[in-house]
């Protein structure tokens, strides 16, 4: 049982908005669009949904082509960014309106309104409006009504962008747990990496109407297909720097030269891109192959446990994330360790030659 | 240039308030000091955008005094305290170009052309606006446009302070670190008292050398953002800041320490003499999960817990462990091998905190000797 997605392709006024989309979601899968705006993570999900038809290809569910199909045939939730309730409704009354256009029973309402409410913690104001609660509260609403009917594709649109980063860390945490039980096919569309990581469960990965790749969620983040990948599924995004490699060496930018090592002894010589993750970076050395770079610092972002340091020389730009609180002035002077064991290899055309051995160690 | 000085503040929106819950602002007396980089920090519904009114003057308090520079300000209008106000959503005059935007201000203000004249023309250069001067300001992205609000405050030579209430909301994720640069350099270069209203403990940090948490109305803590992640002063604080925030559990004093269940944690004999005179039964241990240490094996003083389920994040790990029956997060670097099903952690001494009817209790000790985390 699953969710086919058949060579999807999707024109609006001559302009492309999908192309050659083809995903297969299983039932019980919990899934995640990950891409930025314009992405094309709102058309494909309102392609599914039945909200518009695409211009090629097939929707095809169980086995049953719904490409055709109006949106109130599909057995259909979802979950929008802006929190989507029936002001003039109690939330019990928000909650149980899927199941009155349904025509269940009233007494199975009242028990599945009952149930989901527990779930999502918003029991104690089911006899309130939606305009009474707060923004986590009326969130939790519409989630609620998404969830109260069984759909068998629920969809999520950035449920959480509009709340608290606080709301956000509990609900996405309290989502995952929903699933667990279900058959459902979710699918939920985020622009963060970190939530994509966070959710778990299969990725795929989307940048202007295409897939990029497809994948466990971690897998993407160590093992990129190609440069394009690694840099959309990294946050802060992968530092990129050209590099040349020769008989004996390597050339950062014809500026920073350090022998092959054991990790990058396999590559031809040539011209290549070399990636390094910000958390990769230290202010300390930590091997005996790091490579110092005195930089400048353009700005200390502090995220409240964290630390992530843009900064740059004349040859290139570097991101630096650090774990705790470091405070540095804009135009500071600082020293930091590149690790050459850890870099991740590209070809001038953007595809991935090679990957730190590290990662492959910490792949799931 | 202006100190701002809030005296016994108060507010509450009920005309006839009979207990503390019915104050958005609980009494309170705050110093925003001249030229300081501030953030006011805190969840939705904390009393931050009510006190950033209250300072702006758009709201009177129904208690205390507002002092700018020790004059009180309650009944002077938002119109005349000189205060700048950069919103959410860009206040701009979409039909007319950015340098009128900009000019705008001081023409209002009778300012002779040629002072307007370079004047804007400063402004837009510390502003990167230079190029969009004769652009019409509706045809700008939403970051050009938030910067030519924020230069709409700059311009004025009069303007002693600046309140910024959450003013990246509208910016794309990938321009908003340029934006925050900008918004550091300005302030560097300008010697006003700013304050930035957020949620956003990253917006905060970056921005301010001192943040105000926030919470039910009243300021739970003022301090650096170094403070905030390694003393917070408040259980909120530690709940709020960091992510995930700091394990926080509910204990009783017992000799030597403290007990939770039937777990006996024991604490260093300062912090035992800090507890002894306490009567209140709210007493909770805190330790951010950064700073548990996990151990390979059974170790002296470690604690056996059973690991529910880790995730991982790329470039760290969150296990989430139960120690007898309470349920705590380790943070682990990447590189660390995960235990499965048991594991055994240690909360280092300087890390473990103890908080009595929600307050930090703590030893002075010099700011000098605080550490680095590890």
């Amino acid at each position: 049982m699953s969710l086919v997605l058949d060579n999807i392709n999707h024109t609006v006024n001559g302009d492309s908005f999908l192309s050659n989309i083809n995903l297969t979601l299983d039932s019980g899968s919990f899934n995640v669009l990950l891409g930025r705006t314009l992405a094309g993570k709102t058309t494909l999900m309102r392609l599914i949904a039945g909200l518009d038809k695409p211009t090629n290809g097939k929707i095809i569910l169980h086995g049953k082509d719904l490409t055709g199909v109006k949106v109130q045939e599909r057995n259909v939730s979802m979950v929008y960014q802006q929190f989507v309730n029936y002001p003039n409704l109690t939330v019990r009354e928000n909650i149980a309106s899927p199941l009155r256009i349904a025509k269940v029973k009233d007494s199975e309402i009242a028990k599945r309104v009952q149930e989901t409410a527990a779930i999502l913690q918003i029991e104690p104001f089911l006899d309130r409006y939606p305009l009474e609660l707060s923004g986590g509260q009326q969130q939790r609403t519409s989630m609620a009504r998404a969830l109260v009917k069984d759909a068998s594709i629920i969809l999520f649109d950035e449920p959480l962008v509009n709340l608290d980063y606080k709301l956000r860390e509990e609900l996405r945490a309290e989502l995952r747990g929903l699933f667990k039980e279900r058959n459902a096919i979710a699918i939920y569309a985020t622009t963060e990496p970190h939530e994509a990581m966070a959710l778990g469960g299969n990725t795929t990965l989307l940048h202007e109407g295409r897939v990029i790749q497809t994948g466990a969620a971690t897998h993407i983040y160590r093992h990129p297909d190609t440069m394009e990948a690694a840099s959309l599924y990294s946050e802060p995004a992968i530092n990129l720097i050209k590099g040349r490699v020769t008989d004996s060496q390597v050339s950062l930018e014809d500026s920073v030269h350090f022998p092959l090592d054991a990790e990058l002894k396999g590559l031809p010589n040539g011209e290549y891109v070399f990636g390094v993750l910000p958390s990769h970076i230290g202010l300390a050395p930590n091997n005996d192959d790091d490579l110092e770079l005195n930089m400048t610092v353009e700005l200390a972002e502090i995220s409240g446990s964290e630390t992530y340091m843009h900064m740059h020389n004349e040859h290139f730009e570097l991101i630096v994330q650090l774990n705790g609180i470091h405070d540095y002035h804009t135009e500071a002077l600082v020293n930091v360790y590149l690790p050459t064991h850890k870099l991740f290899v590209f070809d001038l055309n953007g595809k991935t030659i090679q990957v730190p051995s590290s990662a492959q160690k910490g792949s799931a | 240039m202006a100190e701002i000085r809030l005296k016994s503040l108060a507010h509450s929106y009920k005309s006839k308030p009979t207990s503390p819950d019915d104050y958005a602002i609980r009494e309170m007396n705050h110093v925003w000091h001249q030229g300081g980089a501030y953030a006011l920090l805190g969840p939705s519904g904390c009393g931050k955008s009510t006190l950033l009114n209250i300072i702006s003057g758009l709201l009177s308090p129904s208690n205390g005094e507002v002092l700018f520079d020790g004059k009180k300000v309650n009944d002077i209008p938002p119109e005349e305290r000189n205060i700048a106000q950069v919103f959410q959503f860009p206040v701009v005059y979409d039909s007319m170009t950015v340098f009128d935007n900009l000019a705008f201000p001081l023409r209002n203000m009778r300012m002779p052309e040629d002072k307007v004249h370079s004047r804007v023309i400063e402004i837009a250069a510390v502003l990167e606006l230079s190029d969009l001067l004769k652009n019409k300001a509706k045809n700008l992205t939403a970051d050009e446009k938030q910067k030519v609000s924020m230069g709409r405050g700059l311009v004025r030579s009069d303007v002693s302070a600046i309140l910024f209430d959450e003013p990246l909301t509208v910016i794309d994720p990938h321009l908003k670190w340029k934006l925050r640069r900008k918004l550091k350099q300005i302030h560097e270069q300008f010697n006003i008292t700013m304050v930035y209203v957020t949620h956003d403990q990253l917006e905060a940090s970056t921005f301010a050398d001192k943040i105000a948490v926030m919470y039910g109305g009243q300021i739970v803590q003022f301090g650096t953002p170094r403070e905030l992640f390694e003393k917070p002063n408040h259980a909120f604080v530690g709940y709020f800041i960091g992510s995930p925030g700091m394990n926080l559990i509910e204990a009783k004093k017992s000799k030597g320490g403290v007990i939770f269940n039937n777990t006996f944690v024991p604490l260093n004999p300062d912090m035992q003499a800090l507890l002894d005179p306490i009567t209140s039964s709210n007493i909770k241990i805190g330790i951010r999960p950064e700073f548990i240490h996990v151990c390979d094996d059974k170790a002296e003083g470690g604690f056996e817990c059973d690991v529910l389920h880790t995730e991982d994040l790329g470039t760290y790990k969150i296990i989430t462990m139960k120690l007898d029956g309470e349920v705590l997060k380790v943070r682990i670097h990447e590189d660390r091998i995960v235990p499965t099903k048991k594991a055994y952690i240690c909360f280092p001494d300087q890390w473990l905190k103890v908080y009595v009817d929600e307050y930090l209790i703590d030893i002075e000790e010099p700011e000098d000797e605080v550490k680095e985390p590890v």
